[in-house]
């Protein structure tokens, strides 16, 4: 049905480098597929409050409490952020929390984890938000204009708060022997559903050709999970603590470190909603909603009452 | 009693509320009605911390004995705490945790507004950069007030339900003793009766235009001054201070 000239001219655009901005025609196959992408994202960050916001209330000093409020801040901008820019395709940000309260959007395999000590907090942002920026800023690369500038923003934030997360290990690492063996348990832990969280490997998830050409995903899964590992294996290395994975080693060939296979069934089964933390996140998100139903109801109220009194 | 050890009592008392207060709102993080106000939260309660965290530490710097703010925040048992018995209550609903917040910030705004003019040099800068936040914070939860009082039928019950339970925990604010007179007559605390007469101008007309009404009791619950608390407290310093004494004398 989409006019064949359209489609060379939208694919013209891209090509040139140019950004495609919402008042463009799209295919629709493009328009859902960002859609898809970007509340996956919105979904993500929301999510993502709630393992680290467990901590707030714990954190082991002042100075980290504030730091881990204006992370969990931080976050919940880049959910709001990236609901707005999705609403731009021509979704509501209503209809796309009910796609994530009834489970039919996903949010990051990587949320559906516990975070069990105070370490946790300094290996989500160390590891998770790293593996988030290697994604995100190939993504701030693509080729729609709302997301892509999107993702220059927030990455500068999450550069943050991966700095400020290995700050953290760091001062674990080089303390007692009982913060030490808290911060090897927390990377024992996080390491491997940090550099599944990146997806799927390339065999298993093709890569359309189209989705590359559109610029809608812009590197392979491998090659960003590939960048992620190189640079994070020398920071461990750095602090002194090990990577838990004994097959890892550095090809000196071709510069990247080699890793032992991945457990891709525990991956499939935290996506298909088997992860240890599925059910409890999704009902404190529904528990949210339904409990904040009355509040959203009477601000409609009080404003139609004000624009009556205006009138 | 000296008029240092005046000034350690007078700063535990504003450092302990904010970071009692700050810790409440803190618990609402993911779980808030509108993102929108999930982000107005933590960022009132980073605010809370934030002052605490600079209350705190000049009360170690008063106090002399080599304590830092964290040993003041994470070492101290519930009877030597001073904030003021409303910021421990539980958040409850959404309408208990904004009336709490309304009462507290209208409070919080007249008495940082003429901390602004301490003899006390700290305290007067202190009271300048929280006072601006103070006055967002209160803007923020003036309108929730109207909002939800003068919202729908089922807010406006929650909302004068919370009031009720809350308006007892309000008369605490201007109780006075030894601290106050000494600081009063130094110039560095202000009366706290002249803190209740604007405080009273001010609530008593929001909640009138949130077609809320005053509770009618006189019954007013005390004990702050003297680090008598409700219970909910003990429960608060239990989880806010578990990582902290757990490992005694690590570095963070
Ligand atoms: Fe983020
Ligand atoms: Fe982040
Ligand atoms: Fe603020």
């Amino acid at each position: 049905m989409e006019d064949e000239k359209k489609i060379a001219a939208f694919e013209a655009k891209i090509a040139a480098g140019n950004k495609i901005e919402p008042k463009d025609w799209m295919p629709e196959a493009y328009r859902k597929q960002l859609i898809r992408m970007m509340s996956q994202h919105a979904h993500s960050e929301i999510v993502g409050m709630l393992p680290e916001g467990n901590w707030i209330t714990r954190a082991p000093n002042l100075r980290r409490k504030a730091i881990l409020l204006a992370k969990v801040q931080d976050e919940a901008g880049h959910g709001l952020y990236l609901y707005s820019a999705t609403e731009t395709l021509g979704i509501d940000r209503t209809e796309l929390l009910e796609q994530l309260h009834t489970g039919k959007a996903k949010y990051s395999s990587i949320f559906n984890y516990p975070t069990l000590t105070w370490a946790d907090i300094g290996a989500i942002g160390w590891l998770v938000d790293g593996a988030a920026i290697m994604n995100q800023t190939a993504l701030a690369r693509g080729s729609y204009g709302p997301y892509s500038r999107a993702m220059v923003r927030i990455c500068k934030e999450e550069s943050f708060h991966n700095r400020q997360g290995y700050e953290i290990m760091m001062h674990l690492a080089q303390g007692t022997p009982e913060q030490k063996a808290m911060a090897q348990d927390a990377l024992n832990r996080w390491w491997w559903p940090s550099i599944m969280m990146l997806g799927p490997s390339d065999d298993q998830s093709p890569n359309s050709e189209q989705l590359m050409r559109w610029k809608v995903k812009m590197e392979s899964n491998d090659a960003i999970r590939q960048r992620f590992i190189d640079r994070t294996v020398p920071q461990a290395d750095f602090i002194g603590l090990s990577i838990p994975d004994k097959d890892l080693k550095f090809n000196e060939a071709t510069g990247h470190y080699e890793h032992g296979p991945i457990n891709w069934e525990e991956f499939f089964e935290v996506i298909k909603g088997n992860g240890p933390c599925n059910a409890k996140r999704l009902k404190a998100r529904t528990d949210a909603d339904k409990k904040g139903r009355w509040v959203r109801d009477a601000a409609v109220a009080y404003a139609e009452k004000k624009k009556l009194k205006a009138a | 009693m000296t008029i240092q050890e005046a000034k350690f009592q007078y700063l535990l008392r504003l450092g302990d509320s904010s970071l009692i207060i700050g810790h409440r709102l803190s618990e609402w993080c993911g779980s808030g009605p509108i993102l929108e106000e999930d982000i107005a939260l933590i960022n009132i309660a980073l605010d809370f911390v934030g002052n605490a965290t600079a209350i705190l530490g000049y009360a170690a710097t008063v106090e002399g004995n080599g304590r830092t703010e964290d040993d003041l925040a994470f070492l101290r048992g519930e009877r030597e705490f001073r904030n003021l018995l409303i910021t421990e209550q539980p958040n409850g609903d959404y309408a208990a945790t904004i009336t709490r917040q309304f009462l507290y910030d209208v409070y919080t705004y007249y008495l940082y507004e003429a901390l602004k003019s301490s003899k006390d040099e700290t305290i007067a800068a202190l009271a300048e950069k929280s006072h601006k936040e103070i006055t967002y914070h209160l803007r923020h939860t003036t309108e929730w007030m109207y909002r939800l009082g003068d919202g729908t039928a089922e807010s406006h019950e929650r909302m004068q339900n919370a009031m009720n339970d809350l308006w007892m925990f309000t008369g605490e604010m201007f109780d006075m003793d030894e601290v106050d007179a000494i600081l009063i007559k130094e110039g560095i605390a202000p009366d706290l009766n002249t803190i209740k007469e604007k405080w009273e101008a001010h609530v008593k007309p929001v909640i009138a235009e949130a077609t809320l009404q005053v509770p009618s009791y006189n019954f007013k619950q005390k004990g702050s001054r003297e680090g008598k608390h409700s219970e909910h407290l003990g429960f608060l310093l239990a989880e806010m201070q578990s990582v902290h004494r757990s490992f005694p004398g690590a570095k963070w």
